[in-house]
């Protein structure tokens, strides 16, 4: 295989991975019942107070390279699980609409992120140096792709299959899919519905917060305004619903996002040749595909289209393809549950 | 009866998220080494230093003023239209292609004017045509429809801009050439920059609103579908229909916002030439709680704070986002207050009308908060 071909899908990988960690947080947190809507605020702010704070510290010169990173993460993580908590405890505790909370709070932080940020534009700071793994490197064709990444790719990897795991094959994770199914029900069975929404939603939140980091300490070092992920919030919360809400789809999804951006760039840097034949076209309208991509992902899954074009097929096919196409939210997802 | 409590406790409540925001803004300011007061100072001065500075702030109040007016409506029938903003920007194309191609005599500048601002219209209620049909037909959620599409204006406009509508020298991202002066809508005075025929417009469209959600069945049935939109299809209320007129009425007075916006504010058109107007008009709607009587106010103290913050970067060197920042901080706490009010003190308030802030206690949202999965209940009663 050639070696450019490769050396792009690992790019693609390590590019996706931001997306991968973010919509995973926000998997957890929707299966328990909670929308957290402000991920494209948090991702901004989360990363540039990881950055602030490893940069800080490189500037303070009072630790080493990788506790300056450590820090950076710890501080992004905890922004993206404040923010998260506060939707919780505006939809559990005083009974707000989690979507327009987690509206405002997208908008809020983004601006917070900018008013911050201002200080921090464009300059250079502390960046996860790559690691690649002994042995599992030197795979054909995987090793170069999957293995020679930086620490948070290889935790993406982890994180996906124990999400994974404790979702479908721990009991832990049955309660986790039962609160955000039916919580009157798991509420019966002992379940302790509002304290759990609060821990998923956290940990999601921080998730989403690790994300933001790696934005700003990796995959686009540093910070800019505008910053470089806008959108990505919005994208990776399409991504949840495209992946149904399963681990394994939803990383699918950012792989599928994160490809279609790298060949856009990669045409609108290089140029398109297709059969020798040079073709050209406004490329900036390339800019359009994952947006385009974005509607058609939800089309495919919401319903409505798909529904319609199913009918047409032979009986046997419809219920597969339907169970394969099609995706459905935790029932109760975006409502509040009362004790009685 | 005790009314005093409940009085003190009410008004406790409103000045609360004020104060709080206030105070954290205050801090944040302080954090980056700056005087609050001489923010405050220069927010003031920036707003209503004079009455050129007061025409600035009709300027942005009158787009700003027409979409939250717009996303009344929306809100009332329960949608999130977030694509208010790429509705904006599509009328700004729109009224950006009349003002490059068509051409009538000097005289008619006024037709011109009418004309552009009609297109404006239309090229809004086409994109928010989109979301509504992604929503209503095709269940893909208002929200996320809406964002895509915000962002594949975007995209076309720089298309546009640096493409078909470049100017002719020194073609670049920044902008098309000045539209011609007979399309451009014209300054009241220089002293008081402003445009009078669209300050009229707004107040046209604000009583014409009132009266439509209060005094028509539409406005009825608007409520029915927002409140409930299960129950509302029993009732035989054209749920779809109610629905996607909503969304037109919204794209169609953001459009002519976003012709505001070219036609004035800038005379040419200019990526992100909606500047972020509609999704404060959200922050105002969402504030209110959807009630359309207040919003020219809200929105005018808004709009002060938008253009007192672009004096922030001249007098202090802080980044103007610090209005972002105000805007967004009292938005959020009086959304949280009102729940601190409602779950701690619910005899201080009336019965409440349905907001877009508050969440039904009931397991299935009948107002979707995702609302994709509007369409498959709505399948079961058919």
């Amino acid at each position: 295989m050639n070696q450019e071909l490769l050396n792009t899908l690992g790019s693609i990988v390590g590019t996706a991975t931001p997306l991968v960690i973010a919509s995973l947080g926000e998997t957890i947190t929707e299966r328990a019942g909670v929308v957290n809507l402000s991920l494209d605020g948090s991702l901004a702010l989360a990363a540039v107070l990881g950055f602030a704070a490893a940069w800080t510290a490189q500037e303070a010169g009072m630790v080493d390279p990788p506790m300056q990173i450590a820090l950076g993460i710890a501080v992004a993580m905890l922004v993206g699980a404040l923010i998260a908590l506060l939707v919780g405890f505006s939809s559990i505790k005083l009974r707000r609409d989690q979507v327009a909370v987690g509206f405002v709070l997208t908008l809020l932080a983004a601006e917070l992120a900018r008013f911050l940020g201002a200080d921090f534009t464009r300059i250079p700071g502390p960046q996860i140096t790559r690691f690649n793994i002994p042995l599992l490197e030197q795979v054909p064709i995987l090793g170069p792709v999957f293995f020679q990444q930086n620490l948070l790719v290889y935790f993406s990897y982890i994180l996906m299959f124990g999400i994974w795991f404790w979702l479908f094959r721990s009991s832990g994770g049955l309660t986790l899919r039962a609160i955000g199914e039916r919580p009157e029900a798991a509420y019966a069975r002992g379940a302790r519905v509002q304290r759990l929404r609060y821990w998923y939603t956290f940990l999601g939140g921080a998730l989403v917060g690790l994300a933001g980091a790696a934005y700003s300490l990796n995959v686009k070092p540093g910070w800019s305004s505008p910053p470089a992920m806008q959108g990505d919030g919005w994208i990776a919360l399409a991504i949840v619903i495209f992946g149904g809400w399963h681990p394994f789809r939803v990383v699918l999804g950012a792989y599928l996002f994160a490809a279609l951006r790298a060949v856009s760039s990669h045409i609108q840097t290089n140029g398109l040749v297709i059969f020798g034949q040079e073709i050209s076209f406004p490329f900036v309208l390339l800019n359009a595909l994952p947006w385009l991509l974005m509607i058609v992902t939800l089309l495919i899954v919401s319903g409505g289209l798909t529904e319609r074009l199913l009918a047409y097929m032979p009986r046997g096919v419809q219920h597969r393809l339907r169970a394969f196409l099609r995706s459905d939210p935790p029932k109760a997802l975006g409502t509040r549950f009362e004790m009685e | 009866m005790k009314p005093p409590r409940g009085i003190a406790i009410r008004i406790a409540f409103l000045l609360l998220p004020i104060a709080i925001s206030l105070a954290i803004g205050a801090a944040l300011v302080i954090a980056v080494g700056r005087d609050p007061l001489e923010v405050v100072d220069a927010l003031w001065k920036g707003a209503f230093k004079d009455s050129r500075k007061l025409g600035g702030v009709v300027n942005f109040w009158i787009p700003l003023t027409l979409v939250s007016i717009g996303l009344v409506v929306t809100f009332r029938a329960g949608l999130w239209n977030i694509g208010v903003e790429g509705q904006m920007m599509m009328g700004a194309i729109f009224a950006s292609w009349g003002a490059q191609y068509i051409l009538l005599d000097e005289s008619l500048s006024p037709l011109l004017n009418i004309v552009l601002i009609a297109l404006a219209a239309v090229g809004g209620m086409f994109w928010a045509f989109i979301v509504g049909i992604l929503k209503i037909r095709l269940g893909v959620n208002e929200i996320f429809g809406g964002v895509a599409l915000n962002a594949l204006v975007n995209v076309i406009s720089i298309y546009l801009i640096s493409g078909p509508w470049q100017p002719r020298i020194g073609g670049s991202a920044q902008g098309t050439e000045p539209f011609p002066a007979p399309a451009l809508l014209p300054e009241f005075s220089a002293r008081f920059p402003t445009n009078l025929f669209m300050i009229a417009v707004v107040i046209a469209a604000f009583l014409i609103v009132m009266v439509m959600l209060n005094a028509t069945r539409w406005g009825l049935n608007l409520k029915a579908v927002g409140a409930n939109m299960r129950s509302a299809l029993l009732l035989g209320v054209a749920t779809e229909r109610t629905s996607l007129s909503a969304f037109l009425v919204c794209g169609a007075l953001a459009g002519i916002a976003g012709s505001y916006r070219v036609l004035f504010t800038f005379d040419n058109l200019r990526p992100l030439a909606s500047g972020g107007i509609g999704f404060l008009g959200l922050l105002v709607v969402l504030l209110l709680s959807i009630r359309l009587l207040w919003v020219p106010l809200i929105a005018f103290a808004f709009a002060a704070i938008l253009t007192g913050s672009t004096r922030l970067q001249i007098a202090l060197q802080l980044d103007s986002s610090l209005a972002g920042v105000l805007q967004g901080m009292l938005v959020l706490f009086v959304i949280l207050f009102h729940g601190v009010q409602e779950v701690f003190f619910p005899q201080t308030l009336d019965a409440s009308a349905p907001s877009p802030t508050h969440q039904g206690g009931e397991l299935q949202a009948s107002r979707g908060s995702l609302p994709h999965r509007d369409g498959g209940d709505l399948e079961g009663v058919k």
